[in-house]
Parts: C-alpha cells; sequence; structure tokens
C-alpha cells in the first residue's frame, strides 16, 4: 500500500509538467481558434467577442491557471465539430479504444510469451529461426498496409471478418453499458449475441494491432529467458530432479516475468497510439478515429485531451508495471 | 566394502567458440559406501566437470561424455534417459553449490524451495512436505524454522542459505552428496559449522559424499580419501594420510609445498622503532542509510594502529567486519567521518583535493578482483601510462622505459603491455595489479585481498613477490585478507576486526602463539588445518568457535 502512494506521489510532478507541456504546445500552434470558430466572413468584433468568451484575451499564466482548473472540473473543452463537450465524447469513444488495446495486449502476450519461451530453450534450432524471421516481418510490417491487407483477404475475398465498421453488426443492440468494455458487459449481462458481435468485430482489429508488439514481447522474452536460463538457481533446480517443463515455467519464467511486464507496460502505451491508425482504417468508434477528425477539423480541444489521456494511460500502465514487479520479485519490494 | 559410485576412463568434450577442449580426460575415480572422497585441485583441473558429468548438470548443447562410464549403484548413469535420470537426481544424487548467494531462487520462499524435491520424488502433499521441510530446516541447525520457510533467499546471510541448500540436498536422503566448493564463498566460522554439519549428517544417515575443493585444509579436515586432479587429469588417489604424509605424485607434491602452513615464516622485518609512516588514531567510517528506509552503518568503528616503514601490517576479519573499509579510508577513497590520518607527518584528512591527488602517488592500493579493476578494452601499455602521464613529466620514451622497468620488477616482460586484460591469467593480472601501483614510486600499499582469488600455486608465487618487492623497495603494506595462513606469513603485526572495531592487536608471533582475544581464539581454531591427523577434538573446536562468534556479536 505504502509503494502504491509512494509511485502515484511520484507520478504526479510528470502529469503537471505533461499538462504545461501541451498547454504551451497547443499555445505556440499557428492559427487563431476564434477566427477559425467564427469564419472567414466574420465581423472582427465578433471574433472578439468570441476570444473573450473563450478566455483568450487573458495574459497567458491566467489562461494556464485556468486550464488547470478546467481539468480538475473534468472540463476538457468543447468539440464543436460535434457539437459535444469532449468529456461526453471520450466517455463514450474511450472504451472502444482501451477494449482494443486490451485485446490486442492481451493477443501479444498469449502469443509473444510462449513465442519467446520455445524460442530461448530451443536456441538456434528451426524453430527458433522461424520466431526471429516472424519477429522481424511483425515489427517492420506498416499497420496501416496491414490493417487495409485484413480488410482486403479476410473480408472482400474470404468472407470471413465482418464489414469493418464499428464494433458491433448493425442491427445488434449493443449490451448494457456496465464498463464501456463490450465483451465484458455483454459476459456480464449474458448478452451472448452481443458477445459474439463483439468479437468478431474487435478480433480483426485487434490482430493487427498486436503484431508489432507479439514481435517484441517475443524477442524480449527469449532473451530475458536465455539469462535467467544460465543462472545458478535454474542449475539447482536440474539437479533437485524437477522436470525440464517445471524448470522452464516456474524456475525460469518466474524469473524473467518482471521483464515481460515491463515491456507490456511500454507496449500498452505503444497500442494506444497505434489505435489512431487501427481505428481510422477499420472506422473503429474509439477516441483514436476521433482525434483524426478532430485534426483534419483544426478542432484542438480534443487532440489536446487525447494527448492528456495518452499521457496518464502511459504512466497508470507504468504504475501498474511497478506494482505487478513489486509482486512478482520480492527484492524490489524490500529495496 | 564395495564402492557407491564408480567413475572409469571419463573424457568429456566441451564444444567452445574457439573450437572443442577436453577438460576431462580417462578420469576415474570411486567413492566407497558411507565415506568421503575429496576431489582436489587448481582451477581449470576439471574437478567440477567432471562432478558435474556424474548428473548431466552441463549445458548440453556443448558438453558431451565422449568415453567412459560412471557406474552408480549398479546402472551406467551415462546410458540413462533423461527421464530415469531425474528420477536419481535429488533422490539418489543431491548436489549443493559453491554459490549459496546465486544458488537459491530469488523468487520463490524457502518453503516452496525445500518442499520441491519431496514433493516431486517421496510424492508428499503439500501439507506433509511443509511439515517435513521444517523438520528438514531444524536438521540443519536452523532455529527459527517457520519464519525461515516464509522469507526469500534475498533476506537470509550467506551461511543460512548454505545450510538451506543442505536441508534440500538431504530432503530425499540421497546415497551420494556432491557438494561443489560448498564452502569456499563462506567466512571460516561459517565454514567450520557446514563442514561440521555435513560431517554430521554423512555419519548419521551412512551418505556418502564427493566434497570438490581446491582448500587442502578442508580436505585435510573432513575426507577419507582422496583424488587429485590437474589438466584434466588424475594425478593420486590415496587415503588422506598418505596424501599428506607420503604424496605420490609431482602435481601433489608441489601442490603441498605452495600450502602457506607448509612454508616457512622467512621474515627479518625492519625494527618497529623507526617513525610511523602511517599513522592512523580513531579512525570512524558511517555509511548513512538509504533515506528514511535503512539505519546508518558504523563500518568502522574507532580504528587505531600506525605502521612503520617497510613493515607489513594485517588487518584481519571475516566479511562485514569493516578490514576493506579501514583500508579504504585511510587512503579517502572512502572520505572518513572522523579520526585522524598522518602519513610521513602529513595529516591527510586536512589536504586539500589537489594536495590529497598529489599524495597519492605515494600510496597505492591493490584490488582482489583484478579483472574489474582494469579496463578491458585498453591495452596494459595505456592502463599502466595513465598515472604516469598524470603525475610526472616523463615524456613518451621515459614512461615506456618506466613501464618496461615495472614490468620486470613485478617479473613480467616489456611485450605484455601490448596485450589486453583478458589474455592473462589471474596471477598475471595480479602482477600487473601490482605494477600499477608500484609505477608512482609509493612509499605505501594497501593490498586488499590481493590473493584471495588465486589458486594456491600463484598465491605462493604472489606472496613472494610481495615481500621480494619489500626487500627491495623498502614499502610499508597494509595487508587486508581473511586468510590467517597468509597473513601469518607475510605479515609483521595482526589486526584482528569484528564489526568494526578491533578486538586484538599485537604481532604475528604474539596473536598466533598466544591469542587473547575469544574471537580470535575462534578464527585460529576454525582455519582448517592441512593436517589430518591434527583433526581437533571436534567438540571443542566448535566451542571455541561458538564463544568466540558470540563474542563478536555482543
Amino acid at each position: 500500500m505504502n509503494l502504491v502512494l509512494r509511485r502515484v506521489a511520484a507520478m504526479l510532478p510528470a502529469l503537471i509538467g505533461v499538462v504545461v507541456c501541451i498547454f504551451v504546445l497547443t499555445r505556440v500552434l499557428p492559427g487563431d481558434p476564434a477566427r477559425t470558430l467564427a469564419g472567414d466572413q466574420a465581423d472582427p468584433s465578433v471574433v472578439a467577442k468570441i476570444r473573450t468568451d473563450m478566455g483568450l484575451d487573458q495574459p497567458l499564466h491566467l489562461q494556464l491557471v485556468r486550464y488547470f482548473a478546467d481539468l480538475l472540473h473534468g472540463n476538457l473543452g468543447f468539440a464543436w465539430h460535434t457539437g459535444h463537450s469532449v468529456a461526453s465524447d471520450f466517455a463514450s469513444r474511450l472504451p472502444a479504444t482501451v477494449e482494443l488495446a486490451l485485446v490486442a495486449l492481451l493477443i501479444a502476450l498469449v502469443a509473444g510469451v510462449p513465442l519467446g519461451v520455445i524460442s530461448a530453450t530451443r536456441r538456434d534450432r528451426p524453430v527458433d529461426h522461424a520466431g526471429r524471421v516472424f519477429s522481424l516481418l511483425g515489427a517492420s510490417m506498416p499497420l496501416f498496409w496491414l490493417g487495409l491487407m485484413v480488410i482486403v483477404v479476410f473480408y472482400n475475398k474470404l468472407g470471413w471478418a465482418p464489414a469493418p465498421l464499428g464494433r458491433v453488426a448493425e442491427g445488434i443492440n449493443p449490451p448494457t453499458g456496465i464498463t464501456g468494455l463490450y465483451l465484458v458487459d455483454s459476459l456480464l449481462t449474458g448478452d451472448f449475441v452481443a458477445f459474439r458481435s463483439a468479437l468478431s468485430h474487435i478480433i480483426w482489429p485487434a490482430l493487427c494491432l498486436a503484431t508489432g508488439s507479439t514481435a517484441i514481447i517475443a524477442r524480449m522474452t527469449r532473451s530475458a529467458m536465455l539469462e535467467v536460463i544460465g543462472q545458478d538457481y535454474v542449475r539447482t533446480a536440474v539437479s533437485k530432479g524437477l522436470k525440464p517443463s517445471v524448470v522452464t515455467l516456474k524456475h525460469a519464467l518466474w524469473n524473467a516475468a518482471p521483464v515481460i511486464v515491463t515491456i507490456s507496460g511500454l507496449q500498452f502505451g505503444q497500442l494506444m497510439g497505434g489505435a489512431v491508425i487501427t481505428e481510422t482504417v477499420f472506422t473503429w468508434p474509439g477516441i483514436g478515429s476521433y482525434v483524426v477528425q478532430s485534426v483534419l477539423a483544426t478542432d484542438y480541444a480534443p487532440v489536446q485531451a487525447f494527448t492528456l489521456v495518452a499521457a496518464v494511460v502511459y504512466l497508470a500502465a507504468n504504475l501498474v508495471v511497478d506494482l505487478v514487479n513489486a509482486r512478482l520479485d520480492p527484492r524490489i519490494a524490500d529495496a | 566394502m564395495s564402492d557407491l559410485l564408480t567413475i572409469s576412463d571419463l573424457t568429456v568434450r566441451i564444444d567452445t567458440s574457439r573450437g572443442p577442449i577436453t577438460p576431462v580426460r580417462d578420469v576415474s575415480l570411486s567413492i566407497p559406501k558411507g565415506k568421503m572422497l575429496g576431489l582436489v585441485g587448481e582451477s581449470g583441473s576439471g574437478k567440477s566437470v567432471t562432478a558435474m558429468t556424474i548428473t548431466r548438470l552441463l549445458p548440453r548443447r556443448s558438453v558431451h561424455v565422449t568415453g567412459g562410464r560412471i557406474e552408480f549403484d549398479g546402472r551406467d548413469l551415462t546410458n540413462l534417459s533423461d527421464r530415469s535420470l531425474r528420477a536419481v537426481r535429488g533422490k539418489e544424487i543431491a548436489t549443493i553449490f559453491q554459490e549459496p548467494m546465486t544458488a537459491l531462487n530469488p523468487v520463490l520462499t524457502i518453503a516452496d524451495q525445500v518442499a520441491e524435491p519431496l514433493r516431486v520424488h517421496l510424492g508428499l502433499s503439500r501439507r506433509q512436505a511443509a511439515d517435513r521441510a521444517a523438520e528438514l530446516l531444524d536438521m540443519v541447525g536452523i532455529r527459527d524454522t517457520a519464519r525461515v520457510l516464509r522469507d526469500y533467499p534475498h533476506q537470509l546471510s550467506g551461511g543460512m542459505r548454505q545450510r538451506v541448500m543442505i536441508a534440500m540436498a538431504m530432503s530425499c536422503e540421497p546415497k551420494l552428496l556432491i557438494a561443489d566448493e560448498p564452502t569456499t564463498a563462506l567466512d571460516v566460522t561459517t565454514q567450520l559449522q557446514i563442514l561440521e554439519l555435513v560431517m554430521d549428517l554423512q555419519q548419521k544417515h551412512g551418505t556418502s559424499v564427493l566434497l570438490i575443493t581446491h582448500d587442502l585444509g578442508v580436505v585435510a579436515q573432513t575426507c577419507d580419501e582422496v583424488t587429485v586432479m590437474h589438466n584434466g587429469q588424475v594425478q593420486e588417489t590415496a587415503p588422506v594420510e598418505q596424501i599428506f604424509e607420503a604424496p605420490q605424485a609431482d602435481y601433489t607434491k608441489r601442490l603441498l609445498s605452495f600450502l602457506p602452513s607448509s612454508r616457512p615464516r622467512t621474515r627479518e622485518a625492519r625494527p618497529a622503532d623507526e617513525a610511523p609512516l602511517l599513522k592512523v588514531s580513531d579512525l570512524v567510517k558511517v555509511f548513512p542509510g538509504r533515506r528514511r528506509r535503512t539505519e546508518p552503518v558504523t563500518a568502522v568503528d574507532g580504528v587505531s594502529f600506525s605502521v612503520a616503514p617497510g613493515r607489513t601490517l594485517a588487518i584481519v576479519g571475516e566479511s562485514g567486519s569493516g578490514k576493506s573499509t579501514t583500508g579504504r579510508a585511510l587512503l579517502r577513497l572512502h572520505e572518513p567521518t572522523s579520526g585522524a590520518v598522518t602519513f610521513d607527518g602529513v595529516d591527510l584528512l586536512g589536504l586539500s583535493a589537489a594536495e590529497l591527488r598529489a599524495m597519492r602517488s605515494r600510496m597505492q592500493i591493490v584490488f582482489q578482483d583484478t579483472y574489474a579493476s582494469l579496463d578491458p578494452r585498453w591495452t596494459i601499455e595505456r592502463t599502466l601510462a595513465e598515472p604516469l602521464r598524470l603525475h610526472t613529466d616523463l615524456d613518451a620514451a621515459g614512461i615506456r622505459e618506466r613501464l618496461v622497468e615495472v614490468m620486470e620488477l613485478v617479473g613480467l616482460e616489456a611485450e605484455h603491455l601490448e596485450r589486453f586484460p583478458h589474455e592473462f591469467s589471474g596471477g598475471q593480472r595480479q602482477r600487473i595489479g601490482i605494477a600499477r601501483a608500484l609505477l608512482l614510486n609509493p612509499s605505501l600499499v594497501v593490498c586488499d585481498e590481493p590473493v584471495s582469488a588465486l589458486d594456491v600455486s600463484v598465491q605462493a608465487q604472489v606472496l613472494e613477490l610481495l615481500k621480494d618487492l619489500q626487500d627491495r623497495l623498502g614499502l610499508a603494506y597494509v595487508f587486508i585478507s581473511h586468510d590467517l595462513s597468509v597473513v601469518r606469513l607475510i605479515a609483521d603485526d595482526v589486526l584482528v576486526m569484528s564489526r568494526g572495531k578491533v578486538v586484538e592487536h599485537g604481532t604475528v608471533d604474539e596473536v598466533f602463539a598466544a591469542p587473547k582475544h575469544p574471537y580470535t581464539k575462534a578464527l585460529l581454531a576454525a582455519v582448517p588445518s592441512p593436517d589430518p591427523r591434527a583433526r581437533l577434538d571436534r567438540a571443542q573446536r566448535r566451542e571455541l568457535v561458538e564463544a568466540g562468534t558470540k563474542e563478536a556479536v555482543a
């Protein structure tokens, strides 16, 4: 518990720094939001009125204070291209992105960790070489191209994938909102029709998004395992007459786990960023596609909010990594 | 009497990146039931490879048995399938390793690790295994078993961890226990306790033991028979008394002649009545705790001594006694917390950084770990030339001349200057370490465990070199060591430290012949004597050691 508080306290300065950076960056961007809002033909007095309404005539430091105050009240600004407050847009769209990133991370772990373990225990054998080739391909494949190929092959040609439009098929009611994650909500409410539809919709973009992370997690798992397998305590485990599977999975993998967890945390941040591309390709109604629309509409408030949310997610992922690692390795908790 | 394990004509090949090597060639040895066989040799002799080959603990990718048989209890282990061999490992043949710090899994509790062989080999339930694990810890002399079972390895001391390893190894009452340098990483008093434990268990359970060690003292005090290995081959096998009293093989004779205790103490030290070169009074070094989480540690607590020119003062103690910190603090490598250090009449602690740098050329240090203290990417010439460039105004030719001179002084050659650290043996690297210390003509050299990492034969040569240099250059040494037999050979005066304090201070003759403090007595009693007939009465020795260590803690 003590550890949690310490880590959260350590996050605060980083968070404040991020907010200040975002604020400064958006102020130095070219363009006048008031003029954009009013339109090219607007009367200067109208522009001035909008500017006063938005508080843009105030000194910069007062604007910053107001920005902080707004954030603390949960006010992320107004997205005029959708006509809603940014906070309400995020409330409806963030779960879609989080769900996509979580499913992608799950796929990357389920595929990457065993691949890494197998590569390490069969070092320099054909499996290891195949793993290396896959990792190279996976890490260097452009995400937008991969997404398009998946749609062309699995939707257009084979017809296995549903139309890349939204989170469930048309005509199916989304599950009652509890967490906002359709897979979880549909299971909680026992709505298996919605669950199947949601699963078939999320699996394809998640697979695309997971490819790069799978490759990286597999490589990192392999090198962490190779290091651990050479340790004295692994030899001790062998000398006790344990089965190779027990030696590998209990004695070695458990020690390699902190590395895997750390990499997964970093990857989660990457996945949130990668969602911008994947969501656009698959027209996934998350904050990734939303932020692309906002940029195209030169609507800055949502972009600011996205940056902030991405930073918070990144910090939160790191916090989770630290806490999980402290559970995995007693030496960290005692340090 | 029948043999439990018979190795005949064993040859092992290891494929390395630089081609195959055969570290074990035609090795034959046997261990009678219920006896302890010592397998002795220096590093690279093939003793560990031989032992680890018995249960195939070496990496299978690169290590291959190319000839010979390993007969154990009626079976040839080299022919067993992996599955059958697993049933032997941990159940019939158990192994304990040298490094207790790394041989236990850091993320699993002691309970989990001790219970594992019980559950795998004896099929005990979780509950039964936990109860049995507690009994086993109790058997190896761990008192607070409930707490230790819940602990992780990093919460235990080295001695405790080795006890846990032994408990784990004995859990299925194996017929053969392979102990690979089980006490090399431990302090002498802990070593004694661990060896006693192994011998007790051996006698109680009739276990056969294969003890791999480089320490002839340990062999003399524990083993029934001894096999001596050198360069991958067996040199001699004989009962322990015969090895020490009538060795047959030339190599055994040589090995025995290198023993510090077998060599006469021939010191004609300079008299102690000269004005001291180094005077240390009330030296204190406190390491501050890490913020609020740990307490500050007083590593050196009011240490005083002086060293006259040309004499050697040894600082002796076990790990954590503060002996190394004392050595570093007096050179201001660790800034002392309080106290006074006078070197050649100059108050060292009052010097500015620049003045201290100038003074450093006259006080040098030689470290134990020669590999870590040399930059692996620099040639020896580059490493050694650096201090000359910094501290002298010699030109390139002058530097080169001085380097050659010093290399010859320490028994190396000029051509060695072009090489890199990894191209040298441990003994040669220590000579380079000494050469570096001598470059600037110091009058005081602090030697921090300079021979602890070396084989006895090399150890003897380096000690000879140090003595020779002292005679020729009139050096004063502060010789930090845990090894009393080495200290007896090289030192004039001895300072015994425990927990940061000096417990005894006197000349070598006084301290070794008539130790006063119980801790000194314990240290002396714990050193294994390389004379099998001088096995001290074990109960009496144990008492001495226990009294002394208790005193040291108090």
